[in-house]
């Protein structure tokens, strides 16, 4: 009995979170420009989607960004959890605090404080500024997740290779990188998610006309609601949840294969 | 050798926690200057340092309202999502087992892990006049409903605990799931009835987990101004909306920084408050 209320009260928490969603892709298949029923299908808005120049522009831009952030993140992020990993010293525990803020710190004050510095140093508002921001955003989610797959590998390979006469950087490529490489690969994830799925400091960051995708959509939605709108929207949640979907594959949120 | 271990770690660690000084920390200082100046330099502009920024704060009593506005939005989404996530989170770790509990997990967490513009623009296509919820109720019920739910203050609590509700759940499940079970077994043995291993047991063994929780929500909700913006039309502005305005419509710079440098006080108190708990839940 007990059991049975507790999975309908799951159910009813999954429909909360899911039905909206299912609502706004449904309505992109719908031939109403005015999001009437009875529902008609038709793939008309994704037709003139695949005709929207300035669309297809900040698409593109996103992913590039993003791809460019998540290499530079995964690089650095790495190569920062195998040193937390590796060697002790002190101020490791401020090292581990200092993570925090840029997580934990909301983006909108992130994101002020970020335009109002790079616009101090002369960078101003663009790509550059863009990708500097998110690659900030996403190193802490980086390391966290790279540190928690470092903490399940045996510390006694790496002696092993090395009193075997492996050199530091051979004991790195051929020993330590490919038992933590699940870990890399969901870190890389991550930061690409970070990176693509980010609004607030992009919005404060990207100039007028060179926006990346959310931005252009948060200034569409203000000016009136169309269902071309709604089938970008659903392309967009489709790529995160996939994406997600294959990092949970890889970090197994605990660490075992 | 000592001396080569640590080279060898600074040079590891160097770039990932320069980026992070250029881009975060530093971002983070210049604010607080700025917040102090009477006009961004540059450009041949006269500028000199003021407190006027921060007096205009205390002074108006506007941005002191919003600011409370939104601390109370905090509250509500926070109390909700607590309210709402922690009987799911317990049927999760304690009444499901094996590989359906790892896949609704899975599954509670993966919008959090989605577009957060994209889940709000959902709800307004949901809440909008003659949107999918009116025109599905007045199917049902007899008669015309019109809840008139958009451009209100509810549609942006039901967007927010709809954003930060996975997280919730994330916390309590895992401050949850690290609860020896043979502990209940004990107390149901010795006849404790489930209101009491509920109150007793389940809720101050999880406390530091949903605190972390509640934390996580808070703070991020405090700072909204997308939200706000979307489902609110005109009753749609907070503090966030307010500093928003400063940085893309007004263009008051030196204000806006002022504003969000309070907004970052309130919020380090809140962190600072909430970190042995924060460290503890590990999360």
């Amino acid at each position: 009995m007990m059991h049975r209320l507790g999975r309908a009260y799951l159910g009813l928490i999954l429909i909360f979170l899911y039905a909206p969603i299912l609502v706004m892709a449904a309505m992109s298949f719908n031939a109403s420009q005015f999001y009437t029923l009875p529902f008609e299908f038709s793939t008309a808005w994704y037709a003139k989607l695949a005709g929207n120049a300035e669309i297809l522009a900040a698409a593109g831009r996103s992913v590039w960004i993003a791809c460019v952030v998540t290499v530079i993140s995964t690089a650095l992020g790495t190569m920062a959890a195998i040193a937390l990993f590796r060697h002790d010293f002190p101020g490791k525990t401020v090292l581990r605090v200092l993570l925090f803020p840029p997580i934990a710190i909301p983006w909108l004050i992130t994101g002020t404080a970020m335009l109002i510095f790079f616009f101090g140093i002369g960078l101003g508002r663009g790509t550059p500024s863009v990708i500097l921001g998110h690659v900030a955003l996403a190193l802490p989610y980086v390391i966290v997740v790279v540190s928690a797959r470092l903490a399940t590998f045996d510390r006694t390979l790496e002696e092993a290779a090395r009193s075997l006469g492996a050199r530091p950087w051979k004991v790195t490529t051929a020993v330590t990188l490919p038992a933590i490489l699940p870990g890399v690969i969901a870190g890389a994830l991550f930061a690409f998610a970070v990176s693509f799925d980010q609004f607030v400091v992009s919005y404060f960051l990207s100039e007028p006309g060179d926006s990346t995708l959310p931005v252009l959509i948060y200034t569409a939605i203000r000016k009136g609601f169309t269902p071309e709108i709604n089938a970008v929207s659903t392309l967009i949640i489709a790529v995160s949840m996939a994406i997600m979907l294959l990092a949970a594959r890889f970090a197994r949120f605990g660490g075992e294969d | 050798m000592i001396r080569r271990d640590t080279i060898r770690a600074a040079a590891l660690l160097s770039p990932a926690y320069l980026w992070l000084m250029a881009a975060v920390f530093l971002p983070l200082s210049a604010m607080a200057f700025f917040s102090l100046l009477t006009d961004v330099p540059g450009q041949g502009r006269d500028w000199s340092f003021t407190l006027s920024n921060y007096a205009a704060f205390f002074e108006t009593r506007t941005y002191a309202l919003l600011l409370w506005k939104s601390l109370k939005l905090g509250l509500i989404v926070t109390g909700l999502c607590l309210l709402i996530g922690f009987p799911a989170a317990l049927v999760l770790a304690k009444s499901i087992k094996g590989r359906s509990r790892e896949a609704l997990f899975l599954l509670v967490i993966l919008p959090f892990w989605s577009n957060s513009l994209v889940r709000i623009f959902s709800w307004a296509i949901v809440l909008r006049g003659n949107g999918v919820l009116d025109l599905g109720l007045s199917a049902v019920l007899p008669g015309e409903v019109k809840l008139g739910l958009m451009f209100s203050q509810p549609a942006i609590v039901i967007g927010l605990v709809h954003s930060y509700l996975p997280y919730v759940i994330l916390t309590a499940y895992l401050a949850l799931q690290a609860i020896d079970d043979s502990l209940i077994e004990a107390a149901r043995s010795l006849g404790a009835p489930k209101r009491t291993i509920l109150i007793r047991l389940l809720i101050p063994l999880s406390a530091p987990g949903l605190i972390a929780g509640a934390v996580l929500v808070f703070v991020p909700v405090v700072g909204s101004f997308m939200e706000p913006r979307i489902l609110g039309g005109k009753v749609g502005t907070y503090y966030g909306t307010a500093i928003e305005d400063q940085f893309v419509a007004v263009f008051n710079w030196p204000l806006g920084a002022a504003l969000s440098f309070i907004l970052l006080a309130v919020v380090l108190v809140i962190l600072g408050a909430a970190s042995p708990v924060l460290r503890r839940a590990r999360i």
